[in-house]
């Protein structure tokens, strides 16, 4: 179980980016949501450990981590998926696979997180991870490696950002499918209605707060009935 | 014969333990050591220089020869001179290399210069491996390979040269002249580390219409290591020219790449890519979220990058 305590971060001292972030992630499935520039995609580093939050405590199951590393972290059991899969020339998908399974998978086992995420492996075991591929197919790699990890927390930004309609509903099933199997929780920042409605809970992050947390039952009527209009425009037409 | 520090250096630059099949010549300390000729492929000593001639014949397929060097005499300073004469139609596998080991302070050094004449369609993979290794406190290991190249009609030719450690100061180059359909293809992989320097000039003459050159060099400098890359393609024909030098910089090494294009022809493409720059910070955090340190992380990228 995650839980964060008070957890705030700001840039050079002054502009607050989160702010007395508080909650407990028991859920097999929480999607995060929210406005861009809500502090989504910052909430994820802290919790991966890439950016350290100016106040409050992260507690993995019970036990502190705020002061652990990423390396630490991740040997814990939180993974991380980009929202933008990093690119590396040289390394193939079969070595990426390999290093998220810690150290070595065998063949059968790559092709099986290959298949799941919609990659005919035998296409793409000895790809390397460089420029030849589309940003589409990056992201299903990167949630493949998140399969091959296999760890109790997953963070996923964005899955579904520079994916096609074709592999958007490919990839709500896979989804589907991991909320069926995950013995951990999966928490996945989404804009997207559909992943919000498999979640158990919906976290809605808005200017750096928890400006709701609870069932999906709660959160999302309240967020599908938000005023969409844009504020700045409606204070000229007044 | 050749002793265990020898044969390892073999081993090192040639994947060798035992002989070779095929044709083959091996130096040592300035020697020759063993050769092998086979029906179609010839090795004569030069008379008139320290070197060999390599004649294949005509119409030899799927065959090789293996010509490495070893040096583990301390201060010997080896010149040599092969000369390759590739006959039409030919496909075969050329494997060369050369291991220094160095226990004494003076400096070791081998300058090997290769020319290549690729008959008519002829097809060649040549292979080279530079090695160096000694004690701590050795004289330096040097190298300055010098490659030129004559490709005939349709002919082809992949070069993959290879530099990773205990070199301490090499000047490679390579030259090549390319007739009508030609194609050369060269990867070059080089890793400096502590104080070498390394410096690689490649000059290609595309004189053939439809003749094709592709130059990739990538390139790892760590410590207070020095790295040069030049190019110079010159397109005289209606061809295809692409270079591309990616190198990643660590600690306090130092990079340059000085790569140059002439067109002489209204329908020569050429394109140059180069990258320079450290590791980047992203590619490090991706594998640290998988579990790796921060140090693990790096040699991966590295390996990877020159794999």
């Amino acid at each position: 179980m995650l839980e964060l305590q008070h957890i705030s971060f700001a840039v050079d001292g002054s502009k607050e980016i989160l702010r007395d972030i508080n909650l407990k992630v028991e859920d097999r499935f929480v999607a995060i949501t929210g406005p861009n520039g809500g502090g989504k995609s910052t909430l994820a580093k802290i919790i991966a450990g890439i950016f350290q939050p100016t106040e409050g405590r992260i507690l993995l199951d019970g036990e502190d981590i705020t002061n652990l590393s990423i390396t630490q972290r991740a040997n814990k059991g939180i993974s991380y998926a980009f929202q933008q899969p990093v690119r590396f020339k040289g390394l193939r998908v079969r070595d990426l696979l390999a290093l998220a399974a810690g150290g070595s998978t065998d063949i059968n086992q790559a092709c099986g997180y290959l298949s799941e995420v919609g990659l005919c492996a035998r296409d793409y075991i000895d790809r390397e991870l460089n420029d030849s591929l589309s940003g589409g197919e990056l992201k299903r790699i990167e949630i493949a490696m998140t399969m091959a990890r296999n760890t109790k927390l997953t963070v996923f930004d964005e899955p579904e950002a520079g994916i096609d309609l074709w592999s958007f509903n490919n990839l709500i099933r896979v989804f589907e499918k991991m909320n069926e199997k995950i013995h951990g929780s999966i928490m996945i920042i989404s804009h997207q209605e559909r992943i919000l409605n498999i979640a158990d809970k919906i976290i809605y992050l808005k200017e750096g707060r928890l400006a709701q947390y609870g069932t999906r039952q709660e959160v999302l009527p309240q967020l599908l009935n938000t005023d969409s209009t844009c504020s700045v425009l409606a204070d000229k037409l007044q | 014969m050749l002793d265990n520090i020898q044969m390892n250096i073999l081993r090192e630059v040639a994947e060798l333990d035992a002989l070779p099949t095929g044709a083959y010549n091996i130096r040592a300390n300035g020697q020759g050591a063993a050769r092998n000729t086979t029906a179609n492929i010839d090795i004569i000593t030069k008379q008139d220089k320290p070197g060999i001639d390599i004649f294949i014949k005509l119409g030899t397929k799927n065959e090789s020869v293996h010509i490495p060097v070893v040096i583990s005499e301390t201060g010997l300073k080896d010149l040599v001179y092969n000369d390759f004469y590739i006959g039409a139609d030919c496909d075969v596998t050329i494997i060369a290399g050369c291991g220094i080991h160095n226990c004494g302070n003076q400096e070791s050094r081998h300058d090997g210069i290769h020319t290549f004449h690729l008959g008519k369609n002829a097809k060649v993979r040549y292979i080279e491996k530079h090695y160096g290794t000694g004690t701590e406190d050795r004289g330096k290991n040097v190298m300055n390979p010098e490659t030129i190249v004559f490709q005939e009609e349709g002919s082809s030719l992949l070069m993959e040269t290879t530099q990773i450690s205990g070199i301490d100061d090499t000047y490679r180059m390579t030259s090549a002249t390319l007739a009508q359909g030609a194609q050369l293809t060269v990867k070059e992989k080089i890793m400096t580390t502590g104080e070498q320097t390394a410096k690689t000039n490649f000059v290609v003459d595309l004189n053939g219409a439809d003749s094709k050159v592709n130059l990739q060099s990538r390139s790892v400098a760590k410590d207070h290591s020095h790295q040069y890359f030049d190019s110079k393609i010159n397109g005289n024909a209606p061809c295809a020219g692409h270079s591309e030098c990616d190198a990643i910089i660590m600690d306090s090494a130092t990079v340059e790449a000085s790569p140059s294009l002439t067109a002489n022809n209204i329908d020569a493409a050429l394109i140059h890519e180069a990258a320079i720059g450290k590791s980047a910070g992203e590619q490090l955090i991706k594998l640290m979220t998988l579990g790796l340190t921060e140090k693990e992380a790096e040699e991966q990228i590295v390996n990877g990058f020159l794999k």
